[in-house]
């Protein structure tokens, strides 16, 4: 070798010290916080007997699922063939939803049954809030990139980084500062999960079509009302699926946190795994696809346009 | 009567690219097109252009595709910006206008129908027509009200809840006139507004154009590929190629007195008799 090795990583071990030295008493007690208010949301689902909570869901996604997707095929030119080709429509859709509804009766049945609901709601809550805070911060930097082309520039890199780089490497250094446990987990879980919802929202409003926007400004919008009363409208469904995007990667990055603590599902996962239990961890496994089966169809149906 | 003027158009150039202004030079030294493009990596959409629209006159623009017409418009309400020269209207030079004026010129003087409708998928047929308003700031009881005038007015009464893709293409484009009309502008722009629709359609838009123009009394610049269309509809036309003017008349002058060979290759297409016709039962 002609070069001795980079120290690299001496260099990112350092700067995690000086962190941790400096800052990680304000972020463990902003963690301590944290650790109570996601208590709070889990308590307050486990508040209700499980039975119920199954109906609420089930109709919900029956309600989600009923929704108007299709464009008609062909232009009727008067009014009352219209509406009765409307009328057809809908009534057909309220069959494949109840499909949906029943599907996510039977699988939180199941779980409930399996006795794993407590820990379907703790993943449930966590996926919720990471997905929350992933949207929150990442709609806003979605819309900076598709309108400002050299933010896009300079975020591109950094998304990259976030979706490649392996979960556990930016896991293990949340500890020091988060404690192991819940917190820790939605850290990694937002910087992993945010990078669609940027990516998906900047696609959505720079696919739009050309003309829609040339009509916009021909009419006079200024900046503000081109974006919420047409380019955000009209990329709504882009963004909706980078919604569903990241949730599914929630999903994933809760159960692989497991490994630091963050219980639900991938705990039980985990504790089959470390008892050489695979029938429960089977168990576990597949209450982890209920629970992603349902949040995928529901969020999908959601982002389908009108 | 004497014709006032709504629009002073002098010396219009409208460049693309990367050096306009080194462009233009070349231009302004005879260079060709190609040299011009070459060098500068620029081409010409508007080359020197000036001619006036009467108050309340329909003037059509035609050409062919490149000619520069689109671009000619689009520099009347900035959704180009012009490289050189003048657009006076109501004492205002549009091209030195700052921002805040052209959003207000767009929002309350000057609306645009669009060769491909341009509708609002997300929006129902009224929530479209109310757009212009919305922008302005309308109450939403008076936006309602307009938008339904408006409506009826194109002939679209009762569709105000559909959504446009469940309309046929002449219907949407009456959406668009529909939506145009609402602001009430002094001026009403229109891009090739019946080129994507089908002939027969076509036909009946252009008459009922026609009577719709008596009762709105607007300034219409129109573009248009078609020189039958330019006749039927114009009260002056304006021939354009290669971004330059090449004629401005009556229908009646350029069917009869065609000033280059351009445009008698473009008369000779026309059955005259029955354009004649036509002139003379629309005056």
């Amino acid at each position: 070798m002609i070069f001795s090795k980079i120290p690299l990583g001496n260099v990112i071990e350092r700067f995690l010290d000086f962190l941790t030295k400096h800052i990680s008493f304000l972020t463990r007690a902003l963690s301590n916080g944290l650790e109570n208010g996601i208590k709070g949301i889990e308590s307050f689902f486990l508040f209700f007997h499980p039975l119920l909570l199954i109906f609420i869901f089930a109709i919900l996604s029956w309600i989600i699922g009923a929704q108007e997707t299709n464009v008609l095929q062909s232009r009727p030119t008067n009014l009352s063939t219209l509406k009765k080709m409307q009328h057809k429509a809908s009534l057909m859709k309220k069959i494949p939803a109840i499909k949906m509804g029943i599907f996510t009766f039977l699988g939180f049945f199941l779980i409930w049954n399996l006795n794993l609901w407590d820990a379907m709601i703790t993943t449930f809550s966590l996926v919720m809030i990471a997905t929350f805070f992933s949207v929150l911060i990442g709609l806003p930097l979605g819309i900076l990139a598709a309108l400002f082309q050299r933010f896009y520039k300079i975020i591109i890199p950094f998304l990259d980084f976030m979706q490649t780089m392996p979960a556990f490497v930016y896991l293990i250094p949340a500890i020091p500062f988060f404690g192991l446990g819940r917190v820790s987990a939605i850290f990694a879980t937002i910087i992993f999960s945010m990078p669609p919802v940027i990516r998906l929202t900047c696609l959505g409003i720079k696919n739009l079509p050309a003309d829609l926007i040339e009509a916009a400004n021909a009419f006079g919008s200024n900046k503000m009302q081109k974006l919420f009363k047409v380019q955000l409208p009209l990329a709504k469904s882009t963004i909706m699926a980078g919604v569903n995007q990241t949730i599914m990667l929630s999903l994933s990055m809760v159960v692989i946190a497991a490994m630091i603590g963050a219980g639900g599902l991938g705990g039980e996962v985990w504790r089959a795994i470390q008892r050489l239990e695979p029938g429960k961890g089977f168990e576990s496994g597949l209450a982890v696809v209920i629970l992603a089966i349902v949040l995928d169809r529901v969020t999908q149906k959601m982002a389908q346009k009108k | 009567m004497e014709k006032q003027v709504k629009i002073k158009i002098r010396n219009l150039y409208k460049i693309f690219g990367p050096r306009p202004k080194t462009a233009l030079d070349m231009y302004l030294k005879k260079k060709s097109k190609s040299e011009i493009l070459s060098k500068t990596k620029s081409t010409l959409g508007v080359c020197g252009v000036s001619f006036d629209i009467y108050q309340g006159e329909t003037l059509v623009i035609m050409g062919l595709s490149g000619s520069g017409k689109s671009t000619l418009l689009r520099c009347l309400n900035r959704l180009h910006e012009t490289t050189q020269g003048s657009i006076i209207m109501d004492g205002q030079d549009i091209v030195q206008m700052d921002y805040h004026k052209v959003l207000e010129m767009r929002r309350h003087k000057m609306s645009m129908v669009f060769q491909k409708f341009a509708l609002f998928p997300h929006k129902t047929v009224l929530e479209n027509v109310e757009f212009g308003l919305e922008i302005q700031k309308t109450p939403e009881y008076l936006r309602k009200e307009k938008a339904q005038k408006a409506l009826e007015q194109v002939g679209l009464k009762g569709w105000d809840q559909f959504y446009s893709p469940q309309l046929s293409g002449g219907m949407q484009q009456r959406v668009g006139l529909a939506r145009a009309l609402a602001v009430n502008p002094d001026v009403l722009l229109m891009d090739e507004p019946f080129s994507a629709l089908d002939p027969l359609i076509r036909t009946d838009m252009q008459d009922e154009l026609l009577p719709l123009r008596k009762n709105i009394q607007k300034t219409i610049v129109f573009v248009t590929h078609d020189l039958a269309e330019a006749i039927k509809l114009g009260d002056r036309i304006v021939i354009m190629k290669d971004g330059e003017l090449v004629q401005i008349g009556t229908p009646k002058e350029i069917l009869l007195s065609p000033s280059t060979s351009y445009v008698e290759k473009f008369v000779e297409s026309i059955d005259i008799e029955r354009a004649l016709e036509n002139i003379a039962k629309n005056p």
